[in-house]
């Protein structure tokens, strides 16, 4: 076997979430409209600002259209041909206790390694499950609230902390900031809500674990991060998706708020069905997320390791408002087959003596293209503030395509900006010279490329370090070796 | 160095390969026993680097004829990894840059691939790091570059060095040095040159491939071969090197010589 042959079948695994959950659920007819919007709200059961925010979002949406400038191609999306809501069939009360929830919605998420029963879940870290539109489980709520710690879905935190979602939401991602984070405004269904109080900090790992299994069905969750003074968190969040030769749209909004001295880490481990090796079906990956280093000193650190999706449009961005704010962009985006990717960060410098860090790392195979576009903009009240970027991309085998498309923009000379970018490749004569060394194509490609990952994977928290580099690995595995 | 009763380690009749369907070797013959330095002399584009590369299985060479046989076996029956687990070692003449891979990490993987195969227990950690930073005395290394990725930023000279700090540790029982002295100084080549003799012992084999005399003067061959246009045109002594210095390579390619070189 030759060694491109070999590099070929190390990245055409098949993907191991793509089981179908046969469970009864209940779904809306398929389509938007101003009583779609209006559905989902009342079907929630949620106070009057809320569904005042949806429609407002809904009107402006209507009047916008989608962004054309990332590098990425796909046929228009019918947005009258999805289900706009989709939940598991259950009473309308959220389980109190897990021994209520269904078994198949646990079993599933225990054949994703999620597992959220009381014996088996992982001891430091509290888990909120979100089955299609709603969340089904969050653990650890009781341990979490003895320190004042808030952890649960933003359905309940709309019932339950009203006010402070009505003074969040929609405070660092507007609502028409962009086209789809419009649609997302209008439509979401559920997503994870965290309050840390002042002085706090968090003493687990939180983390949202988000599952699509209705075929058409859209997910757009929503998830607000209040970090209060001096306060500390970290959360993590993972998804996937069932098989399907259709695409399926996720359009997320994450928002970030760090107050003075507070601390916010944000990792994501994405691995949504990418379709297959032909590139039909798959995820639309199209997110907004942002953070808002509202308050001084404080910090917003978000990791990524992006695995899957069809399609990737996401640049999780840090507002650095706050004078001697910090922000933190560590990203592994892996495309392969006929994946497209187009993500990176913006870093906006707003306050004085702001530090960026931007390091990004893109991993092309097959006959995917993988692009990081990155703004750093520094503001003219941004004294002394500094930006350091670096953007390696690797290219395994010859017919996948990297790109690079830095932005700069400095209205204060005071600051500085450094841009580093590199390329390197995984071809035969690499592998042949690792073969020559005793070191097998499997052994070989999963040194490099964890090799080439380092630098952000020691960013994720430890139990995840190690399922990204697995997860890493199970996508370039191969039958050789 | 040549032993009365020497076992041949290395056996090669007839071969010929292509790359991208050209015909690059041609008929090449070569035997090499235990004990033994060879070095194969020869004008750029005599497909000498190529039959190193056949040896070692490079991917982009296809072999249309002959046979290999290294220490009675098929060497074309084994996968590349394989022939450098049963002993075949090649020392780049550019080795590659792996960015993010620790040398440490590198040649620790390496070494245990060969103690495995052999059904040696892998060394751990510990074990093997105090076994490499005996073996960089061969070279002269600084433990520094250990830690460093391999190759990455490394000067001509660190690389070779690097490379037979590699061949220190797998000790090759057939160790091919493809154009190993080319981009050295005279300081650095004389450490490999040093790194290669200490290597070379009764029970195992080192082919030099070289277009220049230089590498012979501090590693002494016991054959030289001169090699053009895909085949072993003659062999000699190491006077043989001295002579092609002197006269160059057109001198071998005239043809009273390759009839003599053919009887």
């Amino acid at each position: 076997m030759t060694a491109t042959a070999t590099v070929e079948n190390l990245v055409n695994q098949p993907y191991k979430y793509g089981f179908v959950t046969d469970i009864e659920v209940e779904t809306i007819p398929k389509g938007l409209s101003e009583d779609v919007v209006r559905l989902i709200s009342a079907k929630k059961n949620e106070p009057e600002f809320m569904l005042d925010f949806r429609l407002k979002a809904y009107r402006q949406w209507l009047k916008m259209s989608e962004p054309n400038w990332p590098h990425v191609n796909y046929p228009a999306i019918d947005y009258q041909d999805i289900t706009y809501y989709s939940a598991p069939k259950a009473p309308a009360e959220k389980k109190q206790s897990l021994d209520e929830v269904d078994p198949i919605l646990l079993e599933t998420f225990e054949k994703l390694g999620i597992p959220l029963s009381e014996q088996k879940r992982l001891s430091n870290v509290a888990v909120d499950a979100v089955f299609d539109s709603v969340s089904v489980a969050t653990t650890f709520r009781k341990d979490l609230a003895k320190v004042g710690v808030i952890f649960c879905s933003i359905s309940e935190a709309l019932h339950d902390y009203p006010e402070l979602v009505e003074k969040y939401l929609g405070s660092v991602v507007p609502i028409n900031d962009n086209f789809f984070s419009a649609l997302n405004a209008a439509v979401f269904s559920d997503g994870s809500f965290v309050y840390i109080p002042k002085g706090v900090k968090c003493p687990m790992e939180l983390s949202t674990y988000f599952r699509i299994n209705t075929e058409g069905a859209g997910q757009f969750e929503r998830t607000l991060i209040i970090a209060e003074e001096g306060s500390q968190v970290s959360y993590l969040e993972g998804c996937t998706a069932p098989m399907f030769d259709t695409n399926q749209l996720h359009a997320a909004v994450v928002e970030l708020v760090a107050l003075d001295n507070a601390d916010i880490k944000y990792s994501t481990v994405q691995n949504w069905f990418a379709g297959d090796e032909n590139g039909k079906g798959g995820i639309y990956n199209f997110v907004t997320k942002r953070g808002l280093c509202a308050g001084k000193n404080s910090k917003i650190s978000w990791t990524q390791v992006e695995t899957g999706s069809a399609i990737t449009w996401k640049y999780p961005s840090c507002v650095l408002v706050g004078d001697n704010s910090i922000g933190e962009f560590y990203s592994v985006a892996l495309t392969n087959n006929m994946q497209q990717a187009d993500t990176g960060t913006k870093m906006i410098h707003v306050g004085k003596n702001t530090r960026s860090t931007i390091i990004s790392k893109g991993i092309s195979a097959g006959r995917s293209q993988n692009s990081y576009r990155g703004l750093v903009r520094m503001g003219p009240k941004a004294d002394g503030s500094r930006n350091y970027s670096q953007c390696d991309s690797m290219l395994i085998g010859s017919n996948a395509e990297a790109n690079t498309f830095p932005y700069i923009q400095v209205q204060n000379n005071s600051t500085k900006v450094e841009h580093e970018a590199s390329t390197s490749k995984i071809g035969e004569e690499q592998l042949f010279y690792f073969a020559q060394r005793g070191i097998s194509t499997e052994d070989a490609v999963s040194m490099m490329i964890s090799g080439f990952c380092k630098d952000v994977f020691n960013q994720l928290p430890m139990e995840f370090a190690v399922e990204a580099d697995r997860l890493l690995s199970l996508k370039l595995e191969g039958s050789v070796g | 160095m040549i032993k009365e009763k020497s076992d041949v380690i290395l056996s090669v009749r007839n071969l010929t390969a292509d790359v991208d369907g050209t015909p690059i070797l041609k008929g090449l013959n070569l035997e090499i026993k235990a004990g033994e330095i060879h070095a194969i002399m020869g004008p750029n584009g005599s497909g000498k680097s190529t039959f190193s590369k056949v040896l070692a299985g490079h991917p982009a060479y296809t072999v249309t004829g002959g046979e290999v046989v290294y220490k009675g076996q098929n060497l074309f029956d084994l996968e590349p990894e394989e022939r450098s687990r049963s002993g075949v070692f090649l020392a780049f003449q550019y080795p590659l840059e792996i960015p993010g891979v620790s040398n440490l990490d590198f040649l620790r993987v390496s070494f245990n691939s060969k103690r495995k195969h052999e059904g040696l227990e892998e060394l751990d950690v510990f074990d093997f790091d105090d076994l490499v930073r005996e073996r960089l005395d061969v070279v002269k290394m600084d433990p520094a570059f250990l830690e460093r990725s391999v190759n990455e930023g490394f000067s001509g000279g660190e690389k070779k060095r690097n490379e037979i700090l590699q061949m220190a540790l797998l000790e090759p029982t057939l160790a091919i040095l493809d154009e190993t002295d080319s981009g050295l100084d005279i300081d650095a080549l004389k450490i490999v040159a040093n790194g290669v003799n200490q290597l070379a012992k009764p029970e195992n084999a080192t082919l030099m491939i070289t277009h220049y005399q230089r590498l012979l003067d501090y590693i002494m061959p016991d054959f030289v071969h001169v090699m053009a246009e895909g085949k072993i045109l003659t062999t000699g002594g190491k006077e043989l090197a001295h002579e092609l210095e002197a006269r160059g390579y057109d001198w071998v390619k005239d043809e009273e010589v390759a009839e003599v070189a053919a009887r």
